[in-house]
């Protein structure tokens, strides 16, 4: 069996029930993917090979006495701000570089429960903070489709893991799109749920308002049948919202006849790159062919997301990353004179470029004498760009644009100015600053390179946001194609 | 590449930006924030926190009169509160096995009082 990893996570439940092929034999095929591509890619912090093939056992016993759940036996990998027991849990910063969770995040406890084998932990941006996955203190990971171009990020790792199948799946956050966007640049699917839909117990926080843990995966069906396991109600998140979580594999196939997509006229920009806009284009001549309403929608003062957001999240990142004290865990600088230089040196010395900047940039907006003028303000633009939203939803079902101005760029070619690189996520940060679930589809190629369409929905309409990317999945093969050397 | 940073770019390129923050003022965040920087990172952050600062002044021009600042992401929900009851088994030596320095149950840090 050389070909498991071309199979879908479905295929992969129904092979390993049937017995085709066991949990282990599976988990091995990955974990030598892994170790032939890693070198290259540098998708992975941590390997767990040996947890990873107890687990695997651990499935086939169970599958061999007829029991198991949803995900019994698949493998899957963890971005590595997810909490795992006994596993380190780095956050892709040399701050958390020593730190092996005493717990597991509720995230991780639900995926184990339902089954699932866990291959490692995905590099990523240090803290989440980053849209190209270079600021990681463990090195750049490189776009499986161009090894000279980024995955995007900051869930760099997970996508381009997904996207080279080193792991049919991979858990991922988004809290300006870092997990839309990485989609987008390497050519699977992306899905980031409604706020508060998908526990955020033991996901290290960025920015608390913002974040949401979700799915990368080859297709939208993958990602219904992982999320259908992730998501739902947790006493230990105080954000977390009690409601039922639907069948989300059972509401794909539910029809587009009627249906009015409404395409979000300020995202073709002049930003937007000629070709990708066309690719985008295309995928909504397929979705009017499929029985879709097409009506163009404007949200005046969605461009001001990007200001908002950065000022609403480096602020919370000041508050969540004070924790990091150099006392309880992480780093701790070497012979400190004092308590103050103790604070001082543990963060200066574990915390990465990005991060000290939009620590520092938070501490500033957050300052005495500031605290009206950025963050009350951005507060106030911020409900204007949700009113925005609200109102499209009264005359359209999902919002739909690209998620990207243009395709994966070069390593390094946005490091030196920081609001070039924050731009990256110009059409993704609207659905976070609203908290509104949004999928990101690959919808076909721009010079080699894969693009993204993204869906946007109102709140906790996931099953209607999986619904329309299955459907283009349906009709076209993007989400099947493999980079060149990993088919 | 993009529009929106092409015009940012250039506009560094030809003048002083009106955020410009001083090296003090730099310096005084960076001890509010707690974080030691070297000599040679405090102008890199000089200027890219100015031109964060410029960036995120755009909001000023828009009018939010009477608009009430977005406190939650999901209209008309608040945080959930829980009982005040200890739902937690002690673990304190697994949680401490991530520390610097720990004795008798205590983490330990330079000495604060002489």
């Amino acid at each position: 069996m050389s070909d498991l990893h071309r199979l879908s996570v479905s295929e992969l439940v129904g092979g390993l029930r049937a017995r085709r092929f066991s949990s282990v034999e599976l988990t091995r095929a990955y974990l030598e993917r892994i170790d032939r591509h890693q070198g290259t890619l540098n998708a992975f912090i941590s390997v767990t090979r040996e947890q990873a093939l107890r687990e695997a056992e651990a499935a086939d016993a169970a599958l061999a006495a007829g029991g198991g759940g949803a995900l019994t036996g698949v493998p899957i990998a963890h971005k590595d701000l997810f909490c795992t027991r006994g596993v380190r849990t780095s956050c892709g910063s040399r701050m958390l570089d020593n730190f092996v969770s005493p717990y597991d995040a509720t995230v991780v406890a639900k995926l184990r429960g339902a089954g699932a084998v866990m291959l490692g932990k995905t590099n990523m941006d240090e803290f989440a903070m980053g849209s190209s996955n270079e600021t990681s203190y463990y090195g750049v990971v490189r776009n499986p489709w161009n090894t000279a171009l980024v995955p995007g990020g900051s869930s760099g790792g997970s996508a381009a893991a997904v996207a080279a199948r080193l792991t049919p799946g991979a858990t991922a956050t988004d809290t300006g799109g870092s997990i839309r966007q990485p989609a987008a640049l390497c050519g699977i699917t992306g899905m980031k749920p409604t706020y508060g839909r998908v526990s955020r117990y033991g996901m290290v926080a960025f920015a608390s308002s913002l974040d949401q843990g979700g799915v990368l995966s080859a297709s939208a069906a993958d990602a219904a049948l992982l999320l259908r396991e992730m998501a739902g109600f947790d006493a230990n998140d105080s954000t977390s919202v009690d409601r039922e979580v639907p069948d989300y594999v059972a509401q794909l196939t539910q029809p587009l006849a009627g249906l009015k997509l409404g395409l979000l006229k300020e995202f073709f920009d002049k930003g937007l790159d000629a070709e990708n806009e066309r690719r985008v284009r295309e995928a909504l001549a397929l979705y009017e062919k499929l029985g879709a309403r097409l009506t163009e929608v404007s949200l005046p003062y969605l461009p001001l997301s990007v200001p908002v957001y950065y000022v609403v999240a480096p602020a919370e990142c000041s508050s969540n990353l004070a924790r990091y004290d150099g006392v309880r865990f992480g780093h701790r600088c070497e012979n400190p004179r004092d308590l103050l230089d103790l604070y001082r040196r543990s963060r200066g010395e574990g915390f990465g470029a990005e991060v000290k900047r939009r620590v520092m940039t938070g501490t500033y907006v957050l300052s005495a004498g500031y605290y009206d003028a950025y963050y009350l303000k951005a507060q106030r633009v911020r409900s204007l760009i949700n009113q925005d939203f609200i109102r499209a939803f009264k005359d359209v079902d999902v919002l739909i644009g690209p998620t990207t101005p243009t395709p994966a760029f070069e390593i390094g070619a946005k490091t030196s100015d920081p609001i070039t690189m924050y731009l990256n996520d110009i059409y993704t940060i609207g659905a976070n600053l609203a908290g509104l679930p949004a999928i990101s589809v690959p919808c076909g190629f721009v010079r080699d390179l894969p693009v993204g369409l993204q869906i946007v929905g109102p709140h906790f309409s996931e099953a209607r946001v999986l619904a329309v990317a299955h459907a283009l999945q349906r009709e076209t093969d993007w989400h099947t194609r493999i980079p060149q050397g990993y088919a | 590449m993009y529009d929106f940073a092409l015009v940012f770019s250039l506009r560094h390129a030809q003048r002083e930006s009106p955020m410009a923050l001083t090296r003090e003022q730099l310096a005084s965040i960076a001890a509010l924030a707690r974080l030691e920087l070297s000599a040679a990172e405090i102008p890199v952050y000089q200027h890219s926190l100015s031109s964060i600062l410029e960036f995120i002044g755009a909001l000023d021009a828009v009018d939010t009169h009477g608009v009430a600042p977005m406190a939650h992401p999901l209209p008309g929900l608040a945080q959930r509160l829980r009982p005040d009851v200890v739902t937690e088994s002690d673990r304190h030596e697994d949680y401490q096995e991530n520390a610097a320095q720990v004795a008798a149950g205590l983490y330990l840090v330079p000495r604060v009082i002489e």
